[in-house]
């Protein structure tokens, strides 16, 4: 599997990244490179072994349903670009 | 031409939990903007989710109570696309192993009963809130809602019109609400469903392309969209056009669904398993300690109603409704001495109480005549004290008031003076007197015009302004007519 050029500029559409056309070509490469790694990886025999979903071979920790957080939007919001009557304000979005 | 219309729904049934999914900050609805959004519901850098446990537990209780697999380890996954309301750039969901796999829920639509199977429930957090008001050409957003518990419950395309749709949201919304994982409240958005509609020829065994429309938030609403939705398609395809995959709106004002202007680049979710989150691990000790806390299913009651109680079907469905209704149905049937005053409460429950509820748009919880007040009541019809109908007045009385004592019906028929008249010497007086009153009618029931019977019977009635015992009354009349 290789992508071509159109598919690195989707992917790079999706995690809304901007990149110039000599970084798309460049990243093709190193991409392309990456996945012709993994189908080498491919070769390994894997049967009967369950796919990990972490790298870590653990389970998750609970937390008690217990409200520990107080109000602290105002601090939050010192890092904000624009907030008006406790809410952030973003450019206009309409579905 | 036959279409026939094939539907699934995806529900998003808030989780009742007082903290979110993943942080311990508040899910109380209502509060200032952004007051309950913490440094992990707004995606501060370096903070790490960790898993609500009351949430899982609640997953669990709905496995339980649909016939479910609960899933031994399931895994979160990141749902990734791009919004404001979404601080993280991702919602955390389950993609490839959900906490709980198939089960079903049993529907009944005036076409039949109807077994709709599930498909899938997955554990996520909801997104905030965006608000298009104008601020300034801006648009505001309020994180509180992000990160609150969602349990997503999915069902296959089985159902074949709006009204089995309805059907399945409405015993679907009943069911979570019984075993307590969700309020139900839908003005609030504690419950909302997506439909997934597509039409085909009848007969057609592939499915036809479908379209999804989101966030409906009333059963009306629900039933509308469906069948313009599904109208839309048919005539869409009778003209020689195509249905094209896609997610839409309803517009209640305008009657029609019409496309949402997202991009097509949205729906692409690119999950991977969250690498933040090892997987979930419900043991079977667990799942044991939820299934011994599970409360009698609805289901389950109503059998016991008609089997044990022998109420009828319709009157076994009314009082299993809503959990609430059924425990102070109970308390009623035990108070006034059981099972063989099961139908009396049963309509006193679902007919004068529920419609006095009803009224006052009050719940069942917020009552006004207590379990035990209606069974204080109750209590005097069966010993004869009353009558049906002064019980009546009794209990509307004792709605006006209040009434949460046993004895509040006592106090009542006392103050007013509504005990019924059974003794015969004061009957007998009374009749005597409408006998003499009435020498025509008396002379037509002599002749066999029943009648006229009933016509003495609602004079004497009248005389004692409704205190007379019925029964008593009927036989000293005859008594009297037969001299």
């Amino acid at each position: 599997m290789a992508l071509d050029e159109a598919a690195v500029r989707r992917i790079a559409l999706l995690a809304r990244i901007a990149l110039s056309d000599a970084e798309i070509d460049t990243l093709q490469g190193d991409l392309n490179g990456i996945l012709g790694m993994i189908e080498t990886m491919q070769a390994v025999d894997t049967r009967g072994i369950e796919p990990m979903a972490h790298t870590v071979d653990m389970h998750a920790r609970l937390r008690a349903d217990e409200v520990t957080e107080t109000d602290r939007h105002v601090e939050f919001q010192a890092l904000s670009g624009q907030t008006e009557d406790g809410l952030y304000l973003v450019p206009r979005v309409i579905e | 031409m036959d279409w026939e219309i094939v539907i699934g729904l995806e529900t998003h049934a808030q989780l009742s939990t007082h903290s979110k999914m993943f942080s311990g900050a508040s899910t109380a609805f209502g509060a200032p903007p952004n007051a309950q959004a913490c440094a992990i519901d707004i995606a501060l850098p370096g903070v790490l989710p960790v898993i609500n446990r009351a949430a899982v537990d609640r997953a669990v209780r709905f496995a339980l109570a649909v016939g479910g697999q609960i899933s031994p380890r399931s895994v979160f996954a990141r749902k990734n696309y791009f919004y404001p309301d979404l601080p993280k750039g991702y919602q955390i969901s389950q993609y490839e192993v959900p906490v709980v796999v198939g089960g079903s829920i049993r529907i009944e639509t005036a076409a039949g009963v109807k077994i709709v199977q599930l498909t899938r429930a997955h554990l996520e957090e909801d997104a905030g809130k965006s608000l298009h008001e104008d601020f300034h050409g801006a648009t505001g957003i309020d994180l509180n809602r992000a990160g609150t518990p969602l349990l997503e419950i999915v069902t296959e395309p089985q159902m074949s019109s709006a009204d089995e749709a309805v059907a399945y949201a409405r015993t679907l919304h009943a069911l979570v609400r019984w075993i307590d994982v969700c309020d139900g409240n839908m003005q609030e958005g504690s419950f909302r469903c997506d439909a997934n509609v597509s039409v085909r020829r009848r007969g057609d065994k592939r499915l036809g392309t479908r379209c999804e429309i989101k966030n409906l938030n009333s059963f009306r609403f629900l039933d509308q969209a469906i069948r313009h939705e599904a109208t839309r398609q048919i005539e869409l395809i009778e003209s020689g056009g195509r249905v094209v995959q896609e997610t839409r709106l309803y517009d209640p004002d305008r009657g029609e669904t019409r496309p949402m202007r997202s991009k097509e680049d949205a729906h692409d979710y690119r999950y991977f398993p969250d690498p933040d989150l090892p997987p979930l691990v419900i043991d079977a000790a667990w799942v044991e300690q939820v299934r011994a806390a599970l409360p009698e299913l609805p289901v389950a009651r109503r059998d016991r109603y008609e089997r044990e109680w022998a109420l009828s079907g319709y009157d076994a469905a009314t009082l299993t409704q809503s959990r609430e209704m059924a425990d102070y149905f109970e308390q009623v049937v035990a108070a006034v001495g059981g099972a063989a005053q099961a139908k009396l409460v049963a309509n006193w429950v679902s007919g004068e109480l529920a419609a006095a509820l009803n009224r006052d748009t009050l719940e069942m919880s917020d009552s006004r005549v207590s379990a035990l007040a209606l069974g204080g009541l109750l209590g005097r019809v069966i010993d004869g004290t009353i009558s049906g109908k002064i019980a009546k007045e009794v209990f509307d009385a004792m709605w006006s008031a209040g009434a949460v004592e046993s004895a509040a019906a006592d106090r009542i028929i006392a103050d007013k003076g509504l005990r019924q008249i059974s003794d015969s010497g004061a009957l007998e007086a009374i009749i005597a007197d409408i006998l003499r009153a009435n020498p025509g009618q008396v002379a037509e029931v002599r002749a066999g015009k029943e009648k006229a019977f009933n016509f003495l019977v609602g004079q004497a009635m009248k005389a004692t302004r409704g205190k007379g015992n019925p029964a008593a009354i009927n036989t000293l009349l005859r008594k009297a007519l037969a001299d």
